[in-house]
Parts: C-alpha cells; structure tokens; sequence
C-alpha cells in the first residue's frame, strides 16, 4: 500500500533540549494511524513539524510523494490538542473565516458548513457566540472546521477529550466514515481503549524516539507469547492444576466466573499445538474457556516504554 | 481571497465591533469638546468676578492712579486710620489692603510697600500694583532729576524686526511658532498613534493565545501572514477611528462655540495677536508662513514616518503579545517601547525646538526607534534632503530587521504556554 505521508529521520531540537531525534514514520493511505507516547515524548512537535508550524532541523517530510511544501497546508485538517475559538466572535462567522483561510470559497464554504451543522444538528448555533456554547458544544465547531475542507490527511491530537461518551462516539463515527470516504488519520492520544477500536497502523515515541511502529496485527502478533486463559471444570482443581504445571509455564488466572472452575495461563514451548492442549484438557474435565492471550495495546506499550528506560 | 487579506478584514471588523473601541470611538470627541468648553466657561467665569482691594496711602502720590479697572476695584480708605482700614477690609470681606507708608526716599519706599490679605492675591494683580507704583515712583525720579517726563515719553523708540530671509522673502516671527506647533502636532499624534494601537495588536495577540485559538490558525497561515494582518488590521480601524474623532470633534466644536458663543481658541493666541502693532499683516505673515512650509515634503515624510514608525513599534508590541501569557505580565517589556517613545518626544520638544539642526536633534533624528518622532518634529524646519534620506533608509532597514526578530519571538511565543520568558529566553527563541 503507497504511504500517503512519510516522515525521514527528523530532528528537531529547542535550545539544549532534543525534542525529536530520527524519527522516521510511514502513513500508509487510508489508514488510520494512531500515534502513540507519554507527556512529553515528542509528539506534538511531530504533528506541528507535520503541519509546517515548525521546521525540522534535519529530515524531510513527504505528503503524496512530494516534499512537503506551503500549499499542502490546504491537504491537511489539523485538530490541535491546545484548541480554542474566538470568545466574542459569531460562531458561523468564525466557522466561515477558518474555512476561507484554508482556501474554500465563501459560497462553498457556507453550503458544506450548512451540511455539516445541518448533520449535527447544531443550525441553531451560527449566530451564537462560542462563549455561550459549552466546551463540549465548541469541541463540534472545531471539528467541522478540522474537515470541512475534506483533507487527504486529517490530524487529530486528543479529539476525544471534553466530548460526553455520546458525543464521543459521534465523533468516531465521523471519522471512520472520512477514513471510509478516502481520507487518512493520524490519531495522536493517551486514550488506548480508542487506539484499540479505530486504528489499524500505530507509532510509538518515547523520549524523543520512535521506539516502535508498524501494523497494530503484526505488533500484536509480535508481542503475543503464546499464552492462553483456560478455564476448566474438574473434580479436583489442585490436581490437575498440579499436572499441568509439570508440563508447562502456568500461572494462576483471574475471571469471573458463575461456578467454581480451575482458572488458569498456560503458556506452550513452541513443541505444543493450541489443539493438542485442548484434546488433553477436554479429556480432563469440562473445558468452560480457551482463548489466546493477545497483549492489549496499552500492555504493549507499558511494556515498551519500560523496556527502554 | 488572499488570506492576509481575510485576516487583516476580521482583524478590522473584530476591533470595531469591540464595545470599548464603539464607546471610546462616540464619547471621546464629546469629552474632548466638553473639556475644552468647560475650560472656556470656567475661564470666562473667573473674568466676571471683581476683586476689590482698599489702599491706604500715606504719601497722597497713588490716590489718582488706582483706578478701577476691568477685575479690581480699588477703594480709597487713606482717611482711615491705619487699624481701621485693616478692620474694614476684613469686616467688608474685601480680597486685601495695600498699604504705602510715608518714607524719606523714594527708594526706601519702594522698599516698604506692604499688602495685608488673608489670601495671598493673585499674581496678576500684584504685578498690575507693582507696575502702577513702579512707573509713578519712576516718573517721580525723572521729575526730580529735572528730566521732561514728554521728551522722555517721545524719545521712547519702538522696534520691530522684520525678518527676511536671503531670497527676499518676508516671514512673521510667528515662524517658528508655526513649525514648532506644525512639527510638534505631528510628533505628538505619533506618539498616541502607536500607544493606543500597539497595545490593541498586543492584546489581539494575547487573546488568539489565551483562546487556544492560535493553532488553529496557524494550521492554515504563516505566523509572519498573521502577524502583519492583525497590523495592518488594526492600523486601518485606528485610522477610522481617528477619522471619526476630526470630524465628530470639528462638528461639536463648532456647534459648541455657536451655540454658546465661547470661542473655544486658547485666549492667549487671541491676546498675543491683537496685541500686536499691525495684527492683519501679522496674521497675513502666518498664513504666509503656513503656506510657505514644504507642505508636501511634509505630507510625504509624515505617511512614511507615520507608516515606518508605527510598524517598527507594533511589530514589538506583537513579539510582546506572542511572549506573554496575560496583559499583566507584559509590563515588564514595556521598557523598551515607552522609553525610546518618552525619548522621542522629550527630545522634540526640548532640544528641537531649541535648535532644530543642533547635534542632539539631528542624533536622535537617525536613530530608528526615536526618528519618527524627532524628525517630523524637525522637518518643518529644514532638513536637508540627503539627512532625511538617511534617517529613512535607517528607518526601513530596521523595520526590515526589528520585524524579522519579531516575527520569530512571535513564531515560537505563541506556542509557548505557562512560564513567564525572560529577556534571555527571548533571545534564544530567535535562533529556533
């Protein structure tokens, strides 16, 4: 798949302190890529150098193959994590100045913000001023205003926060659907829960480095161990649990459950089939569960990021 | 739609929407008329009232020469004793009671004149007694000299320079009043100029920041792009505003002085030119004089000064703005605005109107932050054109310079939240 945005080893450094150092990402097209680090690690400059608010001090940026130059501002919606309106200013007015900056036409501009209020069901709003509207209700405008002028590449840093769950979830709707319509997103937040349900490519930067990057399945499937959670019923739990424990690398689990099973992870050397497992444990007793251990997105990454401290 | 074009539009709708500007923008020329008449009333007030002073003259000389006249009025009360006269002025209220005791000398008279008042009088109209007493005991020592106090009054010569300059032509010496006020108009109107409006582009600066909303926008421009609108924006609606003030303020003025018939001119001009020999010919000079300015050079260089000098100081007020985080904190960097600005002006009404060509003028009229000022003060004196062709190439190599530093304190002080900058830290931004 062709990368829609290519970022080559940048660096980017303010006084002593190295806010970037190599960092080399690769966005494929269509994809929704999450962008993944703690405070401080280096992602907001990434996304500003990504949007020319700041200049790298080494490294390039490439959008659709060709080095990033002034006018594909126009190719990006950003959605800063630091994001506000005018207090005193009229929200369709500002909704409509923000779209003609990023170089719709004014009629243009009003029919597709009609669409979009008329979409949200917020036409009531346009002669309201922001500080009437709740921050939630502000968060909406901003959004609009991200995507109005339908992006290849839409940026969003924490667009979750302030929303209520429902409005939450509208907004990802919003999003999968632009992903759908041909639109990439690059989805910077600390919400893991959310990096789990919509992306499908993640980057992790710790300390000014990237330290991992790649398919969120070929990650996944990296840091799996080859570890299931079985729950059985049996006789006598102690007994087989003892068993098992000869064979393989077990450990106690923890489940709820409505009966008393043996709960448990196995982990199998790479000689033991899932199935094999299975045949001997069914012969044991009631077999209630058996699935894979897949490391969450969040494991992984507090796993990583103590790894390299 | 370009967008510096987009910005510097809502940069302008967003100041002259704003309620102060709308209220400061209506009420100001009001206040302004309101003052100036409330001076006129109040001064014609303070004309109507008559003081009444009493004297009491033991020589007999004074008793024809105090005489009443305009706002004194004077009372004889020499056929009193002494006490008494004292008692009388206080029991009649009157404003005081000069006293011209019998001496030898006409000297040791002078010496000894007295007044007895509760308040002290007021200045005027003890040098209007001082004048009376000193020309009477004067002409009393012509007299006694044997000196014809006529021959003395005919041989008195009256003096009136005419100033002419080497080409012929005749000016008033009402001159260099002309291009003091002309110059120090300009210089003044500078000065207010890139104080109101410089703060209005700081505090649009911080506002963009404290609103979060700075990001956003610089998503889609160049911080330099948006920088140079909210100037540009800002400077079109002070202009309006200071559009709407001469007019509005001309109309009130006028209907003020129609309606209540004060004439709003400071009375000083008034007197000082009637009291002039042949006042038509002098006014005649001074229009002459006016018209005799190199109007169009000035014209000229006021726009560039005006436009250089305001762009010079708002583009600091806008590094400030970016630098900051609230208005309050800005005040430490004000420094290095009102100073050159007080310089400026200090300067203008000191050492230029002292000696427009002398070496402190001239200075302070080629360096950047205070030539604005300086040299319109100067220019309707004179200034040579290669001097003023100096001063403006400096003037515009430091804009160039100055906006370019602001532009990147600007660039990297918007994004920055939370601590307060030091003067060190500014300068380290620039080389982000």
């Amino acid at each position: 798949m062709a990368n829609l945005l290519e970022v080559q080893q940048a660096t980017k450094q303010f006084g002593d302190f190295t806010a970037l150092q190599d960092v080399s990402i690769q966005v494929p097209k269509g994809s929704i890529f999450g962008l993944l680090g703690p405070n401080g690690a280096g992602k907001t400059t990434l996304i500003r150098i990504i949007n020319q608010i700041t200049l790298p001090d080494k490294g390039s940026v490439y959008l659709d193959n060709e080095p990033l130059q002034p006018q594909h501002i126009r190719d990006i919606g950003y959605l800063p994590e630091e994001r506000g309106l005018y207090k005193s200013m009229k929200v369709g007015e500002q909704a409509l100045y923000l779209a003609q900056l990023k170089g719709l036409s004014k009629t243009e501009a009003k029919k597709r913000l009609k669409y979009w209020f008329d979409k949200f069901d917020i036409s009531h709003w346009w002669d309201k001023k922001i500080q009437e509207l709740s921050k939630g209700m502000a968060q909406k405008v901003q959004f609009i205003v991200t995507v109005l002028h339908k992006p290849k590449l839409l940026i969003f840093d924490e667009p979750f926060s302030g929303f209520d769950p429902i409005n939450a979830n509208v907004i990802k709707d919003e999003i999968l659907q632009l992903r759908d319509e041909g639109a990439t997103v690059i989805f910077s937040t600390h919400r893991m829960e959310s990096v789990e349900e919509l992306c499908d490519h993640i980057a992790l930067i710790n300390k000014s480095k990237k330290i991992l990057e790649g398919k969120v399945t070929d990650i996944k499937r990296a840091y799996k161990s080859n570890t299931f959670e079985v729950g059985v019923l049996t006789e006598n739990n102690t007994d087989l649990y003892t068993t098992l424990q000869g064979k393989f690398d077990v450990t106690p689990a923890n489940f709820k459950t409505i009966d008393d099973q043996l709960k448990m992870k196995i982990t199998l050397d790479n000689n033991t089939s899932s199935n094999e497992l299975l045949q001997y444990l069914s012969s044991k007793g009631q077999v209630m569960r058996f699935n894979e251990v897949i490391p969450g997105v969040n494991e992984i990454f507090i796993k990583t990021i103590t790894e390299n401290e | 739609m370009s967008n510096l074009k987009l910005i510097i539009k809502r940069e302008f709708i967003a100041r002259v929407r704003n309620r102060t500007f709308v209220v400061m923008t209506f009420l100001s020329p009001l206040i302004m008329v309101g003052m100036i008449s409330l001076i006129a009333w109040l001064a014609t007030l303070n004309n109507d009232e008559i003081r009444k002073v009493a004297f009491y003259d033991e020589t007999g000389l004074f008793s024809t020469d105090f005489k009443d006249s305009g706002d004194v009025d004077y009372i004889d009360y020499s056929h009193l004793t002494l006490n008494d006269a004292k008692d009388s002025v206080v029991i009649k209220k009157l404003d005081g009671l000069l006293y011209v005791p019998k001496k030898n000398s006409n000297s040791e008279l002078a010496k000894s004149i007295q007044f007895y008042a509760d308040e002290a009088p007021s200045i005027s109209i003890l040098n209007r007694i001082e004048k009376i007493i000193a020309s009477k005991l004067t002409n009393q020592n012509f007299k006694e000299k044997g000196l014809d106090l006529d021959a003395i009054e005919n041989s008195k010569a009256k003096v009136n320079i005419l100033i002419e300059n080497f080409s012929g032509e005749k000016t008033s010496k009402m001159s260099s009043y002309v291009k003091m006020i002309f110059g120090g108009l300009a210089g003044y109107f500078l000065m207010m100029f890139i104080i109101i409006y410089g703060n209005m582009v700081m505090r649009s600066v911080i506002e963009e920041k404290s609103n979060r909303i700075i990001e956003i926008i610089i998503s889609s421009v160049k911080p330099l792009q948006l920088m140079m609108g909210k100037i540009l924006g800002t400077s079109f609606a002070g202009i309006l505003q200071f559009f709407i003030w001469v007019i509005l303020g001309g109309v009130l003025l006028a209907v003020v002085s129609s309606v209540f018939g004060i004439d709003p001119q400071p009375a000083g001009i008034d007197q000082s030119m009637a009291m002039q020999g042949d006042s038509q010919q002098e006014i005649q000079l001074i229009l002459q004089d006016i018209m005799k300015l190199p109007l169009g050079t000035l014209v000229l260089s006021f726009f560039i000064y005006f436009i250089g000098g305001y762009f010079l100081y708002s583009s600091i007020y806008a590094a400030i703005g970016a630098a900051v985080d609230s208005e309050t904190d800005s005040q430490q960097f004000m420094l290095p605005i009102i100073l050159p600005l007080m310089l400026g002006i200090y300067v203008g009404f000191f050492s230029v109107i002292e000696n427009p060509h002398g070496t402190v003028s001239t200075v302070f009229s080629m360096i950047p932050l205070t030539s604005p000022i300086v040299m319109l003060m100067r220019i309707p004196f004179g200034v040579p054109w290669w001097e003023v062709l100096i001063s403006m190439l400096l003037l515009i190599g430091s804009i160039i310079f100055i906006t370019w530093m602001a532009g990147k304190i600007y660039r990297v002080g918007i994004l920055m939240y939370g601590k307060k900058p030091s003067y060190k830290e500014l300068f380290k931004w620039m080389k982000y």
